[in-house]
């Protein structure tokens, strides 16, 4: 061996530099194949189209974005038997913190309206967060606001409930979070703080977020899912999932394409969907899904296109 | 004179546009000439249903005026299939052929929709309670506002929803109350029937009566 690259050398032909430069190119190639693999492992991945549509992917494997809420500490002895209610609407308070209260549902319930420049698509907050954040097991702004602040490792770092408002922007609105301290930070705040009145801070309260769903029998599946949403959903939604629209504004709202949640959003996670959907939809007549249609159905939403994560620019 | 060959071809398509907004203008006209003649095998529908629409409050004979038009036509087609029965709309529908239910229903559909009443009776409790359901539902018995499906001020939302703003409370009471008894079976995805199993005899009535004037 050593005998013909000394051969090699005296014929000019091959020369030691040529090892130095092959080895820092397969590790120059290497670091760029790695590093961005890498930094796509941290981030939240998203469902692959072709995946679903050519294999159905066993749930338990699925990668799953986080919301965060997982990493919150329960307490078993303080969590209460009975649902939280929140104060009723009529008694919503006067005087100028009463008015940002309103204010804070009124974006919440009329976002399109009342946060005109910070949203990017045609969703209110109303849409998922049912009777205006007051829905159990809809994920109500109530349980929510006794949460925080709280370590999320959706951004690595402990949240402010503001923190958490300014995610809803970003990611389910596809918009532009707002200031920290403006008028539409405080007034939401205050409308959660106000529908929060009287639950015990820092405890996980039955009906937050979704009830927490088994993996299906089968693996979620898009031509399946389909069928269910063509029997379901298309009434409201539209066959096209572009939701339903009424004098220029969203009456249904879209499920995916260009004026529905980025792939940043919660709800693009299949999981997320599923429990969401079990538990809420079709509006009105929530758990009349199976198990396996609500996984099948959140698996075919969130193959669809909308827009793209807005983290990953 | 001289007559071009893009005049002529001016014409033609003109004379076709006209044609076909005359023949959609027909659809609408065969239909008033069915609501107020019948069709000679059933009654006429303004008969029941009044000159302008407007139905019969207190028989219960439903508002037609201004209705979504393809609410109007699954409604005929249901009476004829038997899917929803009625011992008066049955034989009146099943008399009417396919084009003569869209022309019927285009007919209503163009007629000027409910409009607020300016001098209404002051709201009552009943009516306050209607309210609340028609818009902001009852969801501690998971029940979503009327408004939410039937659009922010009730007038309904194509295809498949109704309007029911202004629809006489006689006729809403006894469509919610056949939803619970299963009398009346044609709704979507049973939608109508999960609603009205959760509304309580008072609900009922207050709901009715504030659709019949929604603010």
């Amino acid at each position: 061996m050593i005998r013909w690259i000394n051969q090699l050398t005296q014929n000019g032909k091959f020369h030691p530099m040529w090892i130095v430069l092959a080895v820092t190119g397969v590790l120059l190639v290497g670091g760029i194949v790695l590093v961005p693999a890498l930094y796509e492992g941290a981030k939240e991945p998203r469902q692959n189209v072709v995946t679903a549509t050519t294999k159905s992917v066993a749930a338990a494997n699925l990668p799953e974005p986080d919301s965060g809420q997982h990493d919150l500490p329960k307490d078993p002895q303080s969590v209460p038997t009975a649902h939280f209610k929140p104060p009723s609407e009529s008694d919503m308070p006067a005087g100028e913190f009463g008015d940002m209260v309103k204010l804070g549902r009124n974006i919440f319930v009329h976002t399109q309206i009342y946060a005109k420049g910070l949203v990017g698509n045609g969703l209110n907050c109303v849409n998922c967060h049912l009777d205006a954040g007051r829905k159990a097991d809809s994920a109500p702004l109530w349980a929510a606001y006794v949460m925080f602040p709280a370590y999320r490792s959706k951004n690595h770092k402990v949240n402010s409930f503001e923190d958490r408002l300014a995610g809803c922007f970003r990611f389910s609105m596809n918009g532009t979070a707002p200031e920290y301290n403006s008028k539409e930070m405080i007034a939401l705040t205050s409308y959660s703080y106000w529908l929060a009145k009287g639950a015990p801070t820092g405890v996980e309260l039955p009906g937050r977020g979704f009830p927490k769903l088994e993996n299906p029998p089968l693996p979620p599946d898009v031509q399946r899912g389909a069928a269910v949403f063509k029997a379901n959903c298309a009434i409201c939604h539209g066959t096209g999932g572009l939701g339903t629209k009424v004098n220029g504004q969203y009456a249904f709202p879209p499920l995916w394409g260009k004026d529905s949640y980025n792939a940043g959003a919660g709800m693009h996670s299949v999981k997320n969907a599923a429990a969401f959907i079990k538990a809420n939809m079709p509006l009105g007549k929530g758990n009349s899904l199976s198990l396996q249609e609500a996984w099948d159905v959140a698996q075919f939403v969130d193959s669809h296109d909308r827009p793209p994560d807005p983290r990953a620019k | 004179m001289n007559f071009s060959h893009h005049t002529s071809v001016e014409i033609i398509l003109t004379l076709l546009v006209a044609g076909q907004a005359s023949l959609s203008h027909a659809d609408a006209q065969a239909g008033a000439a069915i609501a107020k003649n019948g069709t000679g095998a059933g009654s006429a529908c303004m008969q029941c249903h009044g000159a302008n629409g407007e139905g019969q409050a207190a028989a219960g004979f439903p508002r037609l005026a201004g209705q979504n038009r393809d609410y109007l036509v699954k409604q005929l087609t249901d009476f004829k299939a038997k899917l929803r029965t009625n011992p008066l709309m049955g034989p009146i529908a099943s008399a009417l052929s396919t084009t003569q239910m869209k022309d019927v229903a285009d007919y209503y559909a163009g007629l000027p929709a409910w409009k607020p009443e300016l001098n209404a009776a002051p709201s009552t409790a009943q009516t306050a309670r209607g309210a609340q359901l028609a818009h902001q539902g009852n969801w501690d018995e998971g029940m979503p506002a009327c408004f939410t499906c039937h659009g922010e001020s009730g007038a309904g939302i194509a295809p498949h929803f109704p309007s029911i703003a202004g629809q006489n409370s006689v006729y809403i009471a006894n469509q919610l109350k056949n939803w619970q008894t299963g009398a009346r079976l044609n709704d979507p995805q049973g939608l109508m029937k999960a609603v009205a199993d959760k509304l309580s005899a008072e609900d009922i009535s207050a709901v009715s009566a504030y659709l019949e004037n929604p603010k």
